[in-house]
């Protein structure tokens, strides 16, 4: 499938490894001077505790290379999970409650899709807007409180392993970074992903379709923050209104991480998945270190900018 | 003679392993315009670029008046009185005439900006070029391309700039732009300035230049005088061999009615309608603004019509969108093509498919799209390495080829092409020309808009000039004259 290795593969292979290089260097950091770090029970639980951002983020990445950006994440993931949550609280089955809550992150994203689209809005405030609208609608409808789950089933979802050892977070996340990475590099949809981000007049003139593909794009972002959603329902047992407050900037801390241009057009998903690796580690790590949270956000912080100077071009 | 204003010699510049200047020598003396001439790639803009600090060369020298000088940065080429106009204007539009002329040099007073001094300067900056009567609190994007382009001129003397290289100054400009242009060039060339000028079109060069100077693969070919220098042997010097023709000859005869455009128009374009047949060019003639372009975009769904309608085989079509027009069976090569043409980003591969990307079921067919990316480069002879290369990396010439392969794959019924040689050399041209030829005689509609005369004569069926969105003659190619057409693009009745 890959074609032998030009010059140019050979630059933007180097310029993306800085990312993978950085995880590697924090990785042997870790490990010298933690001597918790490197035990597979540290290594999975820093997985599942990833596995969020990181379901959030994959999505995020189409939206960025399409030269757009979402910020309505965090708030469609804890309507998503409160609405999942509520329909088995009022007896519903599990499968109606997950698809309810997949089939509303979806429709919330094409609601993004379709303000920026047709609606002409920015992304940036577009989901700004719908940001704090389904906030809002979150905090309506728990009336501020958590929701309860008591579906043990449900439950494995975020509590369970596979073959009692891998948590069954960390399958989904590489499940559906294997269907995204497809998605992206193998199907016509990616492709045109690709090309809207990098020059979208363009793209609209060779006949890709802009409209639909922004409707299934921010589609997929909601489709995404959804899933990650009900799996951190069923982790902590219960939908909170305020879930995931503050998850769409580390899903695009991720993202940039990961070597993805910020401007569109460029990126990879892979990165994207060594981007939410690197922020989980480091926090993982700073915490063994007994560094305060305060100065976590601080090194967090920094790390992002370090990042993001070394991939200028 | 006094030291010339620039001597470079024995230039040499790499990028990684692609050698682009093999010791070159470039010239200018104070008093002359001198062309650059050479094909695309052939490192005219990489030598503009290390005269102007923006590239250091790997080896050679550079001398201002017979002093040897490094300029490592643009603004030490500043210093030593070398200026830039660039094809791409530097402006910002929203700012006005004397902000621009000012930008980055404001004049202030106490740490407050001066505004009536700089108006008062900029006055005397356009009037040094001609300018009087434009006023210096007008905004950029109130004004003419022409005028832009004079607004740079007028911030390069007012910066006191001896060496002013002009980068296809004419290519934007309409007839009478590019006459004032002309006399403003002379002008400066009496006043013992040097203009270095970057150019294709060799009317141009012959009517305006003092000598020219040729490259060929990042190699120096020659420095010749223009007077007694015929047009063949700069083709010679730049392509390294006699081309047998500028535009190669068509044999085949237009067939049925293929395309009706009837009574068709917006804003910018005034019920036009014409008939387009089956293996037909038909040329598109007009100066800047005359809604050629305009009516390209109505036929290509891009724009709305608010009246008229298309026919495609008898059949009513009029696209609504660009994907629908091409579902139809129409392609439209752009003339920006680095704004609507190409994903810069993206691989020679990728952008010949995205107009159709081969697919089972929405899955790609890498294979398909491998073979069918190596037909089209062979087909347009295409020069890359590569075909997974970023088309950024191309030249203009192979970029257009690229934006032309895009169509080809599509197999169009109706192929607008809208100034499908802008910016290409000639030997470029001429392959543009043969697969033009080529697809009139397999069949395809052609509309090819152009503002190069001789072009649209030698390659034209029929000739359809436009006059501020009218439509003002349909000439047949074979009587037609640049007077003619001139005389109906110009609203001459």
């Amino acid at each position: 499938m890959t074609a032998r290795l030009t010059w140019s593969d050979a630059a933007t292979l180097i310029q993306r490894l800085g990312s993978v290089i950085g995880l590697a260097l924090l990785f042997i950091a870790l490990s010298i001077m933690s001597p918790d770090f490197l035990s597979a029970g540290n290594l999975l639980t820093v997985l599942r505790q990833v596995s969020i951002n990181a379901l959030i983020a994959f999505g995020m990445t189409f939206v960025i290379l399409a030269g757009g950006i979402d910020l309505s994440v965090g708030a469609i993931l804890a309507l998503s999970g409160a609405i999942g949550a509520g329909l088995m609280a009022a007896g519903y089955s599990m499968w109606l409650a997950v698809a309810a809550a997949l089939g509303l992150g979806a429709l919330l994203g094409v609601v993004n899709g379709v303000l920026v689209s047709w609606g002409r809005v920015a992304p940036f405030i577009a989901t700004l807007g719908t940001m704090t609208l389904i906030r809002g609608l979150t905090l309506v409808y728990t009336d501020g409180r958590p929701i309860s789950v008591t579906n043990n089933a449900f439950a494995l979802l975020g509590d369970g392993y596979v073959a009692h050892l891998i948590p069954i977070p960390v399958v989904l996340m590489f499940v559906v970074f294997a269907v995204f990475a497809f998605l992206l590099r193998g199907t016509v949809f990616g492709r045109h992903v690709i090309a809207i981000g990098g020059n979208e007049e363009a793209s609209r003139l060779s006949g890709v379709r802009i409209a639909p593909m922004k409707l299934a794009i921010y589609g997929v972002s909601g489709l995404a923050s959804a899933f990650a959603g009900i799996v951190l329902t069923s982790r902590l047992h219960s939908a909170q209104a305020t879930a995931g407050a503050g998850y769409e900037l580390d899903a695009i801390a991720a993202v940039v991480l990961g070597g993805t241009s910020l401007s569109g057009g460029r990126g990879w998903l892979f990165g994207t998945l060594i981007g939410a690796l690197l922020i989980g580690f480091l926090n993982n790590g700073l915490n063994l270190l007994g560094v305060s949270s305060f100065y976590q956000l601080v090194v967090k912080g920094i790390v992002i900018l370090i990042a993001v100077l070394l991939d200028r071009r | 003679m006094n030291a010339p204003l620039i001597r470079m010699e024995g230039i040499h510049k790499a990028f990684g392993p692609v050698s682009v200047l093999e010791g070159v020598d470039f010239e200018l003396v104070a008093g002359e315009v001198h062309a650059l001439m050479g094909e695309n790639g052939a490192g005219k803009s990489t030598l503009m670029k290390i005269l102007t600090g923006i590239y250091a060369p790997d080896a050679g020298r550079i001398e201002v008046d017979g002093q040897p000088v490094s300029i490592s940065t643009p603004a030490d080429a500043e210093r030593y009185g070398i200026a830039i106009i660039h094809q791409e204007l530097n402006l910002i539009p929203s700012l006005n005439i004397a902000d621009n002329l000012f930008l980055g040099r404001e004049m202030h007073r106490f740490g407050l900006l001066d505004r009536k001094a700089m108006r008062e300067r900029a006055k005397e900056w356009l009037a040094r070029i001609g300018l009087d009567a434009l006023d210096p609190s007008t905004p950029i994007e109130k004004l003419s391309v022409g005028q832009q382009q004079m607004v740079e001129i007028a911030r390069a003397i007012g910066q006191n700039a001896r060496v002013i290289i002009m980068d296809e100054p004419t290519a934007a400009l309409t007839e009478r732009e590019t006459a004032t242009l002309f006399a403003l060039i002379r002008e400066l060339r009496t006043q013992g300035r040097g203009i270095v000028y970057v150019s294709h079109r060799m009317e141009e060069i012959f009517a305006l230049c003092d000598r020219i100077s040729v490259l060929r693969d990042g190699k120096f070919v020659g420095t010749r005088p223009v007077p007694g220098l015929d047009l063949d042997e700069v083709v010679r010097m730049m392509v390294g061999r006699t081309l047998e023709a500028r535009f190669p000859k068509r044999t085949s005869v237009p067939g049925e009615v293929r395309l009706q455009v009837e009574n068709i128009g917006d804003a910018a374009v005034h019920g036009v309608s014409f008939d387009l047949r089956a293996g037909e060019v038909l040329g598109v003639a007009g100066l800047m603004g005359a809604g050629r372009t305009e009516l390209a975009r109505l036929l290509f769904g891009i724009d709305k019509p608010s009246q008229g309608r298309v026919l495609l085989d008898g059949k009513t079509i009029t696209p609504r969108s660009p994907s629908e027009a091409i579902h139809a069976g129409f392609g439209f090569v752009t003339e920006d093509r680095k704004a609507l043409g190409l994903v810069l980003d993206m691989s020679l591969r990728e952008n010949v498919s995205l107009p159709k990307v081969p697919a089972h079921a929405g899955l790609v067919d890498r294979s398909g799209e491998k073979k069918q990316t190596h037909g089209l480069i062979d087909r347009l002879k295409i020069r890359t390495r590569d075909m997974e290369l970023d088309v950024r990396a191309l030249s203009g010439g192979n970029q257009q080829k690229v934006v032309l392969a895009k169509w080809l794959a599509l197999k169009p019924r109706v192929l607008i092409l809208d100034e499908p040689t802008r910016g290409v050399d000639v030997g470029g041209k001429a392959e543009i020309y043969h697969i033009i030829n080529q697809l009139a005689e397999q069949g395809v509609a052609i509309l090819m808009i152009s503002s190069e005369l001789p072009e649209v004569l030698a390659m034209s069926d029929r000739i359809l000039v436009m006059h501020e969105g009218h439509a003002t003659a349909l000439l047949n190619a074979a009587t037609a004259t640049q007077e003619t057409i001139m005389h109906a693009a110009t609203g001459g009745k």
